[in-house]
């Protein structure tokens, strides 16, 4: 076996060195009955040549959004992902690396995650953030908890347009952890000034929102501020950084967002990264790991994980998080493709983003049975269809087309949406696209 | 005559005068080098449309460096040569499991059939992930004994959330959510496991260990008093410090019969994995870090995963997606009444909600199947014994420079030592810890576990060869003797060859810099 | 001179006219290691005894410091907040923590006294 370096002599001679005859022997503390007699019920070792085969035959029986005019979006982009990117990460000093706990051997994690975390509080327009986190839906969730702490309150108000599942995950933590949530119903146009009050210790709400919409949230900032709690926005479309104004310059406390768009593939949901961005004030209430500056013993800058006191590796039960791995090589990919875009580059992405969905948009609007029902949106909006959103895409694949998300996969108790599907566009749509999208489209809705 | 104080030699000090030392290149941060305007990427032209973005249209630059390709290349070559990694030597951290990333595990994953698939795009096109997640979840179900698995939980974790939540979800089933409250975990576990009891209002009540720093069924009998509080106890097996917990069954049995689980760290599965099945041992859920025994990478600090097998008696509540079973086709089930809907009365079985978006580390799954297929079972079977036999060799080759905490006994995947054989050195376990950096080692864990003095965890892996399990050894032995010897300044100046000497981290967390800023 | 008592978790109080001031001491610090930071209590917040008080973090360890008796806390030392180094330099003078109101001058007595704790210390070599 290929991976295992020793053989009969090595072993032999390691079983002499310690002093017993068998490995066995060293499995004398599992107690009698315990250690199996015999293989598990699975399947003996394989070549690379077998393996390949039986892993690309799973992978053959999927079809791959590059293959066909792809449209899902909901909180996962289609990106294009340049190739010195994931050369990059693929470098066995960066893949094979543990966490920067030592750090004078890790000066590549460290300087590589302090850029990481700059160019993530300039996106988002906050003082400080952090390492990364999981995923965008567990960073909302690390935010309401957050806001809990700074507040001392443990009521958080869930907008409309934030996407469910991240509404899921808010939920099932809270409610295990005897925290109160309110989540207006699913949609686009929220009013807040019910809701919010001396009780609530945070707003949540998604820019765009998940239907596709962005609006000013600004006003909302200023509500929830004049009850003393936070606005926490959340991006799931980290692209929309390029082309919209930051959560930051709207008053957000807390910025979180799906980082997945930038140098990461759409790996069917995972592995996927978490933004976290806060201002100066609160950054001790901030769960993650958190790259330092500082200097060694020869006067030579270097960098550190600092302020750990916050993790469950030192404060244990009075963590700020359970948090420990996190999503290290994500987090690479992101910065080196942020990188290589640089300010101009990202704006021009943006640009292109949104002039594909605009134009997207401006094909659909012309078939008949389909109503844009998102006036103000950046690459992704919500198409009303004559019949039921999740037949059309299901017809749609028939004719060689992902056209989207139906919103009944992502709310399936709630009828009334049931005719809407939600449509991304990216720098990877062509007009041919377009044309094979509204074709199938007209086809499928005749 | 020439004045020598005046002439600029390379001192001693900074021996160059671009400051890198052949190989070892100093590198600035994006923000001294790159520019608003570089950009290495080369994208077409945006058609002309109208802006739909109304009022929110980005007015303010955002203040991002760019680079062009070659620079971006070999800013990020640079840095990555200033990382120790599993490439580059062994990695003995304990209960991290350094083994070996197969590259055929990055090959698989990046299949466009695995690698370019959205999670929401309709099943029916993506119905070989779901039987790969599928086959999977067999493979844990089977090598753990447990009829069930939960595969969305993005790291350990994140697993021991899942694991505990699921647990409170069936007191709370019973009605006893309320009154049990306390969760038992011994002084030894990881830093994680208060961590995760603590975020879902569970008290953490302490079990010491008993002198061989087990944990004995008396020592939770006592814990557990007449029962009545307690939710669970956590419990890691193999132990922190590198030994099968003797009497777990019988703890499994003193918590099911008082009304409790018993939830396993499975952080040191590489010990037994395809050798004991926690099944057997009364666990009610463990959680598995694929990027520990199943060897998906490490990548400096993550991703991970960290799925979490479940007993009969908390099956019902994993949470959401669920992987089922319709006419030979495996899908995912994306919603099901949940525990805490509106409308769940006591007793509804029902998964607990959902931890996270979409479904999991499918990327991670596709390494982790790949590496379970190239090892089979007997691989992995005998992976585990060349682990516990690469701790032994280590013990036995360094039990009489270094000490023991618990005594001379054979250890599992991973050997403890602790501070006592450097007592009257006036070094540390840090100041050893540093010296193993100049001789080419990342050092093993150090303080941890926190009930022995200046701990030292080592955790070789099968993936080391005599070889290079010699070479650390006479490392390790070399530095053990010098400091019985009375070198002290070996161990002091360390490390002296590595990229950076110490770093002032008391300085680092008393003036906080986070980020770049232009001055 | 004002009265010096210490608890078996490294607290000192200091007694001088029904106000208590509070720290840790020189071994506790030394202990921590460099600290970089502390939480103090806010103004008028009453503590029983033995409940936490403050927190004192160091890089590698955070730890609770908790009140030796009961009281109503009526001065914090921000001078240590600016600059948690004064700990590791004065502990026992300059780099109070808190001073309380003592709502039970009784509960002292059962605290040590500067020999006893010189004494304690020795137990825990």
């Amino acid at each position: 076996m290929r991976y295992l370096p020793h053989d009969a002599e090595d072993r032999r001679a390691m079983l002499a060195a310690i002093g017993v005859d068998s490995v066995d022997a060293l499995f004398e503390a599992v107690p009698p009955g315990l250690l199996l007699g015999g293989m598990p019920e699975l399947p003996g070792h394989a070549s690379e040549i077998a393996v390949e085969r039986a892993m690309s035959s799973l992978a053959s029986r999927n079809v791959p959004a590059g293959t066909v005019p792809f449209f899902a979006g909901c909180g996962a982009y289609k990106h294009h992902v340049p190739a010195s990117v994931d050369h990059l990460i693929q470098r066995s000093e960066f893949m094979t690396a543990y966490t920067p706990y030592q750090p004078e051997i890790a000066q590549g994690t460290l300087q590589y995650l302090f850029e990481f975390q700059t160019q993530v509080a300039l996106l988002t327009g906050m003082d400080v953030a952090n390492a990364s986190m999981y995923d965008g839906s567990t960073a909302a969730a690390e935010a309401v908890f957050m806001a809990h702490r700074v507040t001392k309150r443990n009521k958080a108000v869930l907008s409309g347009g934030l996407h469910p599942h991240y509404r899921a995950v808010i939920e099932t933590l809270s409610h295990y952890a005897s925290h109160e949530v309110v989540a207006l119903p699913p949609g686009p146009s929220q009013d807040f000034s019910e809701v919010i009050d001396g009780q609530t210790s945070c707003v949540v709400v998604q820019l765009p929102g998940v239907f596709g919409g962005v609006r000013d949230v600004t006003a909302l900032a200023e509500l929830a501020h004049a009850q003393g709690a936070l606005l926490i926005v959340v991006t799931t479309e980290a692209v929309s950084f390029g082309a919209l104004r930051s959560p930051g310059s709207m008053s957000a406390d807390i910025a979180v967002a799906e980082g997945q768009s930038i140098g990461n593939g759409l790996n069917f949901g995972g592995p996927y990264l978490g933004l976290f961005a806060t201002r100066d004030k609160f950054v001790r209430q901030m769960p993650g790991r958190l790259c330092g500056e500082t200097v060694d013993e020869a006067g030579k800058r270097g960098f550190v994980l600092t302020l750990s006191t916050r993790e469950q590796h030192i404060r244990r039960d009075k963590a700020t998080s359970n948090i420990c791995t996190n999503s290290g090589l994500c987090s690479l990919a992101f910065t080196i493709h942020m990188t290589l875009l640089g300010e101009a580059g990202l704006r021009k992405l943006a640009q292109v983003n949104h002039a594909n969905a605009v134009k997207l948009a401006e094909a659909l609007a012309k078939v008949p049975g389909v109503e844009i029902v998102t006036p103000q949106f950046f690459n992704e909006f919500t198409i009303r269809t004559s019949k039921p959103g999740a037949e059309v895409i299901d017809a749609l694949v028939d004719e060689g087309v992902i056209g989207g998300v139906p919103a009944s996969r992502l709310f399936p108790r709630s009828p009334e949406l049931d005719k809407l599907i939600i449509v991304a566009a990216t720098e990877m749509t062509t007009p041919a696209d377009r044309d094979a999208y509204s074709g199938a489209l007209a086809k499928v809705l005749s | 005559m020439m004045d020598m104080t005046t002439k600029s030699f390379a001192s001693e000090a900074a021996p160059t005068f671009t400051g890198n030392r052949a190989l070892q290149i100093e590198e600035p941060l994006i923000f001294e080098i790159g520019s608003n305007e570089t950009c290495g990427v080369d994208l077409e032209e945006p058609e002309a449309v109208e802006s739909r973005l109304g009022d929110m249209a980005r007015t303010e630059p955002i203040g991002l460096p760019g680079l062009s390709e070659p620079e971006a290349m070999r800013h990020y070559v640079r840095l990555s040569q200033n990382n120790y990694s599993i490439d580059t030597g062994l990695f003995p951290l304990g209960s991290c499991t350094m083994k070996h990333n197969p590259r055929l595990n990055e090959k698989m994953a990046r299949l466009p059939g695995f690698g370019d698939i959205h999670p929401l795009q309709p099943q029916r096109t993506v119905e070989g992930a779901v039987r790969a997640m599928a086959e999977l979840a067999n493979w844990l179900t089977t090598l753990t004994g447990m009829p069930a698995v939960a595969l969305s939980p993005k790291a350990g974790a994140h697993g021991e959330l899942c694991g505990m939540i699921a647990i409170k979800a069936a007191l709370e089933a019973r009605g006893q959510a309320a009154t049990r409250r306390v969760v038992l975990v011994p002084d030894s576990a990881h830093g994680t496991n208060p961590a995760t009891a603590a975020l879902l209002g569970f008290k953490v009540r302490p079990v010491a260990a008993a002198k061989d720093g087990t944990v004995r069924v008396e020592a939770v009998r006592e814990a557990l008093g007449d029962g009545h509080d307690v939710a669970a106890m956590m419990l890691t097996n193999p132990n922190t410090c590198g030994l099968f917990e003797p009497e777990i069954r019988q703890i499994a049995a003193a918590l099911h019969e008082a009304g409790g689980y018993l939830y396993c760290d499975g952080a040191n599965f590489n010990a037994i994995a395809g050798k004991v099945r926690p099944g057997d041992l009364g666990v009610d859920a463990m959680h598995i870090n694929l990027h520990k025994t199943f060897s998906t990478p490490h990548g400096g600090g993550g991703p991970g995963a960290g799925p979490v097998v479940f007993s009969a008696a908390l099956a019902p509540f994993a949470p959401l997606p669920l992987l089922k079973l319709e006419e030979g086709a495996w899908t995912l089930v994306e919603d099901a009444p949940v525990a805490s809907d509106a409308g769940a009365k006591q007793g509804d079985a029902r998964p607990f909600g959902r931890l996270v978006a979409f479904h999991g580390q499918m990327g991670m799954f596709v390494r982790a199947l790949t590496y379970m297929l190239s090892f089979g079972a007997d691989g992995i079977r005998q992976a585990s014994e060349d682990a516990v036999l690469n701790a032994n060799y280590i013990r036995a080759q360094l039990r009489d420079v270094m000490s023991q905490p618990f005594g001379d006994r054979p250890c599992m995947h991973e050997v403890l030592f602790d501070e006592s054989f450097l007592k009257g050195t006036g070094l540390t376990t840090l100041d050893f810890a540093k010296a193993m950096i100049d001789e080419g080692f990342h050092p093993m864990t150090v303080y941890f576990p926190l009930v022995v003095h200046g701990a030292m965890l080592i955790e070789p892996t099968e993936s080391e060869s005599k070889h290079s399990l010699d070479q650390f050894i006479g490392a390790l032995r070399g530095l053990a003797l010098a400091a019985g010897e009375g070198e002290t300044e070996r161990f002091k100046s360390a490390p002296r060859f590595a990229p950076r000497r110490r770093l002032d981290e008391t300085r680092a967390a008393r003036q906080p810099v986070l980020r770049y800023r232009r001055t | 001179m004002a009265d010096m008592k210490y608890t078996r978790d490294h607290e000192y109080i200091r007694v001088e006219a029904g106000v208590g001031t509070i720290g840790i001491t020189g071994h506790a610090q030394e202990k921590l290691g460099d600290i970089v930071f502390v939480e103090l209590p806010t103004i008028g917040k009453v503590l029983s005894k033995g409940q936490e008080a403050a927190v004192v973090e160091s890089v590698k360890a955070a730890s609770e410091v908790y009140a030796p008796v009961s009281g109503e806390v009526v001065a914090v030392n921000e001078a240590i907040v600016a600059e948690p180094a004064l700990v590791n330099q004065d502990a026992e003078e300059s780099a109070w923590f808190l001073k309380m109101k003592i709502t039970n001058p009784r509960e002292l007595d059962g605290l040590m006294s500067a020999d006893a704790y010189r004494d304690y210390l020795e137990t825990l070599e």
